[in-house]
């Protein structure tokens, strides 16, 4: 089911509501896209982008018909997005600029006010517009936490007994709380709030790319967290859906976890990169992650730390059953188109598998790897 | 093979640093290739007939699905299951490696396979024994050699398991997952076989003087589970675990400083040092029982702790029952 991207036939119906859309977070390369995708909707009347800064790349000129398009360069925390929203008259509201690394600054303070006080400023501004029908909240898996006495696969309903102590997860998970707030004062508003997984693609900046850009992995000793991936694509097919009218027989509103279908362990994503691991003990990790923060070297969050100890894993029945979107990509394809982006590793599998073979072919013409096809592993969606 | 070509020896007369054969260079077909010529040159001549003699007939295709399981270790290509289970680690690795245990060591007799069901969800509810959890792990063991379908035990474990180093990450790899609600009937509905020790601590670290009586089963949060995905629940009894340690004394003070249930003192445990970690040679007998079948209860049931406590102590009765009629019937502890 190819609904998001490709779906521009049967989008005619259920995308006739949308009208002016406001996006927040449009200097992101994720923000950036959603633009460019929703602009070609039919029934999209116009687009606003909103952000701190503008994009660093010029909005694209669509070819075909699309949705003019306004960038308003203002910041969140002010309630200037107030004149915005009634000077436009928008009806839908896509937020997205919640986010794990500031745009320029990298103060933890800073992040965090932007976060929290810029989503509280547009939930009050929504909520004194009588034109905001539609809001849809870009949240993350964060907001589970990663800890050891926990469920192995997160649903929705699920309350974590250690749920996130600081850092981005807790600000997600205090924009969730506000959100919640928002829908009760405002029931005639349909509430989506799309929690996603990391979002790795060949142009994805999160800051797990970061991590995985590295020569050596830094491991916690003892530990093979199972990590989930949902390729950028895919997670701008969920926002457009989530933006526009829903399907017949499904429901777009409300909470729904994000993800690729399938796991992959840590040491299993260090080999298809062909990046060695460096197990570490615990502490040494954390001492390593402070230090490479300080020279901003690499930002490696406390919490991120801890999803490279613990891992986490969603549940994504309601995605595919109540949502009614399949992600194109599993989690191994999506990070296999992650990794072709990548430069080679150390010890890339391509020459591992080789010299395995080679060493098989020794034994015999007839022994000659049948497995040979399997490595050759799809890097575009299943059709 | 152009990098082979390169490095002829009547071509390159200097070879440039870069293109020296390392391990990182592109180069390292050309010493691969060498390579393969003198181990190829040394099969076909003197070596090949040595190696079947040493190694046996057949030796070929045993190295060469060793180097195919190596090739797909090394390049990341394998599947996990959302909750970390690596199905070929488990049956080529982890599995090997407990086999003799079960075999040769405790000489496992298993008893009611057959009420293990063929395919779907079954929830195997056992006696919990030995300080170690063996039990558990000598039980995956025997139901995936002994059932026709080889099926994979999924057991829920204490939370302890998921917070050490190293622990942890075998125990998903093997396919165990901690003992929550939301796992269990997760797994159930996914139609696996789910293990659970309801006694838990109290069980395996109870004193030897206690051997073979069942503790108390907790809240019977597993029979709740076992009601909601309607699965039946087989009770399992398992002899001759509780000789393996028998635990005579308990370091309380130790334990609460290491912060772990028990440290326990047996026979031989502290004083023979590690030689003390070697379990007792018992014969083990693992016997599962009936299957209680759980779908014919309405939805809601599984809400009733009336039900829920009848459900769980039928099961207890059922294992204490039996592990004393597998006692009597018992020749000695170690034949």
């Amino acid at each position: 089911m190819q609904a998001g991207l490709a779906g521009q036939g049967n989008a005619a119906e259920w995308g006739a509501l949308l009208g002016v859309v406001l996006v927040t977070g449009v200097a992101r390369h994720l923000g950036a896209r959603f633009v460019a995708e929703i602009r070609r909707r039919p029934g999209v009347d116009l687009v606003v982008g909103v952000d701190v800064q503008p994009p660093r790349l010029p909005a694209l000129e669509l070819s075909g018909p699309a949705a003019p398009y306004r960038f308003h360069q203002l910041d969140l925390r002010r309630p200037a997005v107030s004149r915005v929203i009634a000077e436009h008259r928008v009806d839908t509201v896509v937020h997205l600029s919640v986010s794990a690394t500031g745009l320029g600054s990298t103060n933890r303070s800073a992040v965090k006010e932007s976060n929290v006080i810029g989503t509280m400023q547009l939930l009050g501004a929504c909520q004194k517009a009588p034109s905001v029908r539609r809001l849809v909240v870009k949240s993350t898996t964060g907001v589970y936490g990663s800890a050891p006495r926990d469920p192995a696969v997160f649903t929705e309903r699920i309350q974590p007994k250690n749920p996130p102590g600081g850092g981005f997860a807790k600000d997600a998970a205090e924009v969730e709380g506000y959100v919640r707030g928002f829908a009760r004062r405002r029931p005639d508003v349909a509430v989506t709030v799309l929690r996603f997984a990391n979002i790795v693609g060949p142009g994805a900046d999160t800051p797990l790319s970061e991590y995985f850009a590295l020569p050596v992995l830094p491991t916690v000793l003892g530990y093979d967290p199972r990590l989930q991936f949902v390729h950028e694509d895919d997670a701008v097919a969920v926002l457009c859906r989530a933006a526009g009218e829903a399907e017949p027989g499904t429901v777009n509103t409300g909470t729904f976890n994000v993800a690729g279908e399938g796991v992959l362990l840590l040491s299993q994503c260090a080999r298809r990169l062909g990046r060695p691991t460096l197990p570490l003990l615990l502490p040494a990790v954390s001492w390593m992650a402070g230090l490479a923060r300080q020279t901003r070297l690499v930002d490696v969050s406390p919490e991120q730390l801890r999803l490279l100890t613990h891992g986490r894993v969603v549940d994504t029945t309601r995605l595919r059953e109540t949502f009614g979107y399949r992600p194109a990509f599993t989690t191994p394809e999506a990070f296999a188109d992650f990794a072709a982006a990548q430069g080679p590793g150390l010890l890339p599998p391509e020459r591992l598998a080789a010299v395995t073979d080679r060493l098989t072919g020794l034994l015999g013409p007839e022994r000659a790897p049948t497995t040979q096809n399997r490595t050759a592993r799809p890097s575009r969606p299943r059709s | 093979m152009s990098a082979a070509a390169e490095n002829a020896p009547g071509e390159a007369k200097v070879i440039p640093i870069e293109s020296a054969p390392s391990w990182t260079s592109p180069d390292r077909p050309a010493l691969a290739d060498r390579l393969a010529d003198a181990v190829g040159g040394a099969l076909s001549g003197q070596l090949g007939p040595a190696a079947t003699r040493l190694f046996g007939k057949g030796w070929e295709g045993r190295a060469a699905d060793g180097l195919a399981f190596l090739r797909r270790r090394m390049t990341g290509d394998y599947e996990v299951d959302e909750f970390g289970f690596d199905r070929e680690l488990t049956e080529d690795v982890l599995l090997s490696l407990l086999r003799p245990l079960a075999e040769k060591y405790f000489r496992i007799e298993v008893r009611g396979i057959e009420n293990i069901p063929a395919e779907g969800g079954a929830l195997i509810v056992a006696n919990h024994s030995g300080t170690i959890p063996l039990d558990a792990l000598m039980t995956q063991v025997a139901i995936h050699d002994h059932h026709p379908q080889h099926r994979h035990l999924r057991m829920l474990a204490a939370d302890l398991v998921f917070v050490l180093p190293g622990i942890n990450e075998l125990a998903r790899k093997a396919g165990h997952t901690l003992a929550c609600n939301e796992d269990a009937q997760a797994l159930l509905e996914r139609g696996e076989v789910v293990g659970v020790w309801p006694e838990g601590f109290k069980g395996i670290g109870k004193p030897f003087a206690e051997r073979y009586k069942l503790q108390r089963f907790g809240r019977g949060g597993f029979v709740s589970s076992a009601l909601r995905a309607g699965v039946p629940i087989v009770p399992c009894s398992i002899v001759g675990a509780e000789e393996t340690y028998p635990m005579i004394g308990n370091f309380r003070t130790l334990a609460r400083l290491l912060g772990l249930p028990y440290v326990p003192i047996t026979p031989t445990f502290p004083w023979l040092g590690p030689l003390g970690a070697v379990p007792l040679p018992t014969k083990w007998t693992i016997q599962f029982g009936e299957p209680i079948a759980t779908d014919g209860y309405p939805a809601e049931a599984a809400d009733d702790p009336m039900l829920v406590f009848d459900l769980a102590d039928e099961v207890r009765e059922t294992i204490q029952h039996t592990l004393y009629k597998l006692l009597v019937q018992r020749r000695s502890v170690f034949f």
